[in-house]
């Protein structure tokens, strides 16, 4: 079976003084009747690598096919098969929804009716409405309309839900559940880990311009060999000189870090480490202002690679 | 059905023009008012009446109160009276062209002339002057003439005037209307998103020229209706040759917006770009005064502007009735600019 998207050592360097490494060597491969999701903070190279699969950048060095198609050759091919939304694209706010529809069919050899990409995406009472008076939510519905009125095989989604409130979100997964069931394959990007997790077959995860690990996000978080994350604070007079990595020589836990105000340890068996860390708390005449657990998630996958949390602004950017 | 017109990309691309267009009140107010107002003004400002009176001023003296009665004789001059430094005052803020004094102790000459030599009025009322003082003397002109007033339309200001405006409005509307249209789609990320589709170069570039060939029409139109019902402006020459010019002048300068907005990232940097280009024309081109009025030496570059030849031969046609075969060089030039322009602007044009 072909793959949707290949991409081979892509790197790009945007010139400036001093240039900017934005992407140092990529290997990826989306198979068809997917969902990839590409992870990462700011700055981490996400949106360019999906850019150069987009065919809206040219990688310095590198290739990248897409549905068995070489960029250089058969772009036009390449186009009328793929739909896109940006990370930041502004439509027309004078025009209608079905008016800024019929405008990108036109485009297209072949595709759907604007009205079914209208329905789609759940905006038929807006068909009429201008963009103007559409919510951001609404917008972004639109956006991705826009990428499915050609009826593409692939759809390359830069960020859907960035600013969206929770509904619109749930909006959007739907939409992108549905093209992906109907047989479609998706690329996505996201800097939300339940998002990735909630959709995506498989994920790269992205910082600083590659790839630290790609795999299912259940097979990631696996690998971590500790499931459960332990949330806890302290306080008492000792609390302030208690190193970063306090408790990560407990039995069970496999490493400790301070996220905020919250100390973490990722913990293999949770039964054992817990009772373990009471006691050394209790010995070390501290008291225990909050304890939790949860699931560890893609987030901490990427802790763990990256040795940085996620969420950290522009904490990926190559400088 | 793409196959079928309504969905070709072009015709979807005009149409998402022409709705950006009309459902902008402030853009259509613009590009159809303003001309107009400007038109009426200049015209009334100008307009041609039965020779103005001239006002002249008196100095003060002995004898003031005599010469100032036998000019008053005179239908075609106002005359005041005043001490020398209101006299100055009036000849420098323009409300008199001409300060008449009374000589008086035994210089060689009865009158005395004061007047700028460079103003032509007051040349103009020197000559009127003199001529009421000498026959009121007694001179007898040797030569006998008669006068014949006409006021043919084709020859007033406001003639001179309207091929002029619909000149300039061709430039703001392709320079303005393209330029600023496709940066504010660089800005919002729309030509960069249009080019992750399949949608041809050529078919955008086409649509941004047809949009503004079209906006053109009605313009003119209201330009040539309300100056020939206001001022009996009429053209002389086929309407085939107008509508050819403005079409082609809208090519022209869709032409030369496209090219000053092929890199430009701001709205400001186009804004600069865009009256640079333009200051040279409203200035040079002759919209307001002929062109010929520069030294010899710049006629060339002038000549060469790209308003120069579409309102040159605008003139010839609506004011002087030109044929197609009188105006072939200026089309020449127009459709050189256009063609240029274009080809320029495609190649270095930047999507994202």
């Amino acid at each position: 079976m072909s793959l949707a998207i290949e991409c081979r050592q892509l790197t790009k360097t945007w010139p400036g003084n001093p240039p900017v490494e934005a992407v140092r060597g990529v290997d990826l491969q989306v198979e068809r009747g997917t969902c990839f999701g590409v992870l990462g903070p700011n700055g981490a190279g996400k949106t360019t690598t999906i850019e150069i699969c987009e065919g809206l950048v040219k990688a310095t060095s590198g290739d990248a096919f897409v549905l068995g198609k070489n960029w250089a050759t058969q772009a036009d091919e390449i186009r009328q098969e793929i739909g896109i939304s940006l990370q930041e694209t502004r439509l027309s706010e004078k025009l209608t929804v079905l008016e800024t529809l019929t405008l990108f069919r036109s485009f297209y050899r072949s595709g759907m009716n604007p009205e079914e990409a209208i329905a789609k995406v759940s905006l038929q009472e807006k068909a009429n409405a201008r963009i103007k008076a559409l919510s951001g939510g609404q917008r972004q519905r639109v956006a991705v309309a826009t990428a499915l009125v050609g009826n593409p095989r692939l759809l390359f989604l830069d960020e859907p839900t960035t600013g969206l409130d929770p509904q619109s979100r749930r909006d959007l997964w739907r939409i992108i559940t549905e093209f992906r069931e109907a047989g479609g394959t998706v690329l996505l990007t996201t800097h939300y880990m339940d998002e990735a997790e909630r959709l995506c077959d498989k994920v790269a995860i992205f910082d600083r311009g590659r790839i630290l690990a790609i795999d299912t996000p259940q097979k990631l978080i696996s690998d971590l060999g500790a499931e459960h994350v332990v949330v806890f604070t302290v306080s008492g007079e000792s609390a302030v000189v208690l190193p970063d990595d306090f408790g990560s020589s407990l039995p069970g836990v496999i490493s400790a870090r301070i996220e905020s105000e919250h100390r973490c340890l990722s913990v293999r068996e949770p039964h054992i480490a817990i009772p373990a860390l009471l006691t050394l708390i209790n010995e070390r005449s501290l008291r225990l202002t909050s304890l939790t657990t949860r699931q560890a998630t893609l987030e901490d996958v990427f802790v763990h690679h990256a040795g940085h949390r996620l969420t950290d602004e522009n904490s990926g950017a190559v400088r | 059905m793409s196959s079928s017109w309504k969905m070709h990309p072009v015709t979807q691309l005009f149409l998402a023009r022409f709705r950006e267009f009309i459902r902008q009140p402030e853009a259509v107010f613009w590009s159809y008012v303003f001309p107009l107002v400007m038109m009426i003004a200049l015209g009334l400002a100008f307009r041609s009446e039965p020779m103005e009176a001239i006002s002249i001023i008196v100095q003060d003296g002995d004898g003031t109160e005599l010469l100032a009665e036998s000019l008053r004789g005179s239908k075609s001059l106002i005359v005041s009276i005043g001490t020398e430094l209101q006299c100055r005052q009036q000849l420098r803020a323009g409300q008199s062209e001409l300060i008449v004094v009374a000589e008086t102790n035994n210089s060689e000459a009865d009158y005395r002339f004061v007047f700028d030599p460079t103003r032509p009025g007051s040349v103009h009322a020197r000559d009127v002057v003199n001529d009421v003082l000498q026959r009121a003397a007694g001179r007898k002109d040797p030569v006998k003439t008669t006068d014949v007033a006409i006021a043919e339309p084709g020859s007033r200001y406001i003639d001179f005037l309207v091929p002029g405006l619909i000149g300039m409005g061709l430039m703001g509307g392709g320079v303005w209307g393209v330029g600023y249209a496709i940066v504010d789609m660089r800005i919002r990320q729309v030509l960069k998103r249009f080019m992750g589709t399949p949608m041809k170069k050529p078919h955008f570039v086409a649509a941004m020229m047809f949009s503004r060939m079209i906006f053109m029409i009605p313009e003119i139109i209201v330009v040539l209706l309300v100056s020939r019902f206001l001022f009996g402006v009429i053209n002389h020459g086929s309407y085939l040759n107008v509508m050819l010019l403005i079409v082609l002048g809208a090519f022209e300068f869709a032409g030369i917006g496209l090219l000053i907005a092929s890199r430009a990232k701001t709205l400001e940097a186009v804004s600069g770009l865009m009256n640079l280009a333009m200051v040279p024309m409203w200035i040079g081109s002759g919209i307001f005064f002929s062109a010929k009025r520069f030294p010899e030496f710049v006629q060339p570059v002038i000549g060469l502007l790209p308003l120069t030849p579409v309102i040159s031969a605008l003139r010839q046609v609506m004011q002087e009735g030109s044929g197609i075969a009188m105006i072939l060089p200026e089309i020449a030039v127009i459709a050189a600019w256009g063609v240029l322009t274009f080809a320029v602007a495609i190649r270095i044009f930047r999507w994202e």
